[in-house]
């Protein structure tokens, strides 16, 4: 049973397509993945998960939550509201921001369990809110409970903010870069954190980042996006070592510091993402891609076998 | 907190005293002799020397500055050169009826502004908050003596709903009090509240592109709900510092409203100052005007650092 299922999700502004048929799943307590270069609308498809999505952006297709008995897509604000926090959970990228700078922290925490009711008073929500401030390992939590964000560094502020997502033991969590404005050092034990919570609680992570490292410190599988599509998915270990788009064999290639190109520098793939509604029809990385053949003209499918799958003409290493 | 508080306290007092001084200090070197106003032209030297030594102005300026300004400490700021009369159990009576006035246009203000303002700002991409924005543009525009002559003319002339003018004490007769007390306070508000409705507008919209907002929705708040226990607290500062200098506005609007609905209040008792050169009178006015604008600064002041808990650490 899976925790998530996001079926042909399509995202747009005023026509322009800007996620275009995206299906994937997540089983209940699994980490996935999410991975692309910045505009390839990975952060957008976790914005309309969470029905968080600016006005102007037109959503179609489906979302569902295991226990909820809707759709996500077109769900009215106040059922949304009563979905958000409860049984699904966001940490956003910018931790400096995300929080309210004249509430103190711990009243941030106890907030999200009076909504939901998930305790039944002030002093029980604030009790439990000093625990998750623990939980996610900040120093003298009772304390910290008092503080006000500015108060709090960045890496603290985030676990700020894990405390909340977790508050009322969600069915997904899901992080939008949530390391990406960290230090290294900070970086590593936030992921740890993530990783540990995620387990202990038996709650779906899905992952969204740029950073390949961070996906194979932290997922068990991996869903890589272009240009509004995915076009390879699967375990982290095949994806990572055996990868079959061209795309995907692109930014590994870009993440390794050792390998060079003939020229002695580091690799990259050619050309920048194009803006929105600018990619080529057929397929999307056909225009950047060194292995396109006039089949590519027409768009590849995501064929999946066993969570395995790829689209592209021409594989890397050959049709499988 | 509380040094910031102490010191704001300070740098009041300062302020005050400084303006005290200014005050004093710019009468002192206005031309005309006050004993010559009183007495008239034909005036023998004889009495003009003894109605000035009556006065207090023969005496050197430090001498007449301390004696006035230890005199405004008890509440004493002398006697009026025209009517002979103590100037200060008046002031209170005036500043009485003022303070009503200023208070009842900032609440009118306040209840046009805030929801209008805020309205506007959450539909900010949609006609009906564009048709807010355009009419607060057009209260800006409109002088505060424009609207209370228009509002006269349907309300109290052409309706008969409300009197033109008059003061009634809300001891007297309570009714008659708010009738006398509404279209002044709306001449004095519809502006006040118009300028500060685009204030609350602009300052929701910015509140409203906070990440922590998304944070509060994606808590499972509504977006009027993460507004309303999220945004507002944090949008008030600015607004807060708006209505101060506000304040200090109504005060001067006050005046020509309280002529034009002849209210007796200090704005009308300056304007009868000034034109009987009672310049005594005139620097008691001053002064407390001066006094009441320093004193909603302080107040502003003091309100950024309980809104804003990042202003209370750094001392």
């Amino acid at each position: 049973m899976s925790a998530l299922t996001v079926d042909s999700l399509e995202l747009s502004v005023a026509g322009i397509p800007l996620v275009t048929g995206v299906s994937f799943t997540v089983g209940a307590g699994e980490r996935v993945g999410l991975i692309g270069e910045s505009g390839s609308g990975k952060s957008l498809t976790a914005t309309a998960v969470m029905g968080l999505l600016p006005d102007e952006v037109d959503a179609a297709g489906s979302v569902r939550l295991s226990d909820v008995d809707h759709d996500l897509v077109g769900a009215t604000e106040k059922q949304l509201a009563r979905v958000r926090g409860r049984r699904m959970a966001m940490v956003f990228q910018e931790p400096m921001s995300a929080l309210n700078p004249s509430m103190r922290v711990g009243d941030q925490v106890a907030e999200i369990m009076l909504i939901h009711g998930t305790r039944p008073d002030k002093a029980t929500a604030r009790a439990a809110a000093v625990e998750l401030l623990g939980q996610v390992r900040l120093p003298e939590p009772a304390e910290t409970a008092r503080a006000y964000p500015h108060q709090l560094s960045g890496g603290q502020r985030q676990r700020v903010m894990l405390a909340i997502a977790l508050a009322n033991d969600p069915a997904v969590l899901i992080c939008d870069e949530p390391t990406t404005a960290l230090d290294v050092t900070v970086q590593a034990r936030m992921l740890e954190l993530i990783r540990t919570a995620t387990e202990e609680r038996g709650t779906a992570l899905l992952f969204i980042t740029h950073d390949l490292a961070v996906v194979a410190q932290t997922c068990e599988r991996v869903l890589v996006m272009y240009g509004g599509r995915l076009v390879e998915t699967g375990s982290v270990k095949e994806v990572f070592t055996a990868p079959k788009h061209p795309y995907t064999r692109g930014l590994l290639d870009a993440s390794d510091l050792e390998a060079v190109d003939e020229h002695g520098r580091l690799r990259t793939i050619p050309g920048a993402v194009p803006g929105a509604g600018e990619f080529p029809g057929g397929c999307v990385f056909r225009n950047r891609c060194t292995d396109a053949t006039g089949d590519c003209a027409e768009a590849p499918v995501l064929s999946e076998v066993d969570d395995r799958g790829f689209a592209c003409w021409n594989p890397v290493g050959g049709p499988a | 907190m509380t040094v910031q508080i102490l010191r704001r306290a300070l740098i009041f007092v300062v302020s005050a005293l400084v303006a005290s001084v200014a005050v004093f200090g710019l009468l002192a070197v206005l031309p005309g002799d006050p004993a010559q106003v009183a007495l008239g032209v034909s005036a023998t030297p004889e009495l003009l020397a003894k109605t000035r030594q009556e006065f207090g102005i023969d005496r050197p300026l430090a001498t007449q500055y301390f004696e006035w300004i230890g005199g405004v400490f008890s509440g004493d700021f002398g006697n009026s050169y025209v009517t002979r009369e103590p100037i200060g159990p008046q002031l209170v009576d005036r500043l009485g009826v003022t303070m009503w006035l200023v208070g009842a246009g900032m609440l009118v203000a306040l209840l046009i502004a805030l929801p209008a303002g805020v309205f506007a700002a959450v539909r900010h991409r949609r006609a009906s908050g564009s048709v807010i924005s355009g009419l607060s543009q057009l209260g800006v525009a409109v002088p505060g003596f424009v609207a209370a002559i228009i509002l006269v003319q349907v309300f109290a002339v052409q309706l008969r709903w409300l009197p033109a003018g008059g003061w009634t004490p809300p001891i007297v007769d309570p009714l008659d009090f708010l009738s006398g007390l509404l279209l002044p306070a709306l001449s004095l508000g519809l502006v006040q509240g118009a300028v500060l409705t685009r204030y609350v507008r602009s300052s929701v919209i910015d509140v409203l592109r906070e990440d922590y907002l998304r944070t509060a929705r994606a808590k499972g708040l509504t977006p009027y709900r993460a507004l309303l226990r999220h945004g507002l607290r944090n949008a008030s500062v600015p607004v807060v510092t708006v209505l101060g200098l506000q304040l200090a506005t109504l005060l001067i609007g006050a005046v020509v409203i309280e002529r034009v609905f002849v209210i007796p209040g200090l704005g009308s008792m300056l304007l009868d100052a000034v034109s009987n050169r009672d310049l005594l009178t005139v620097q008691g006015i001053v002064l407390v005007l001066v006094l009441a604008v320093l004193l909603v600064n302080f107040v502003v002041d003091v309100l950024y650092t309980v809104l804003n808990p990042r202003l209370r650490q750094a001392s």
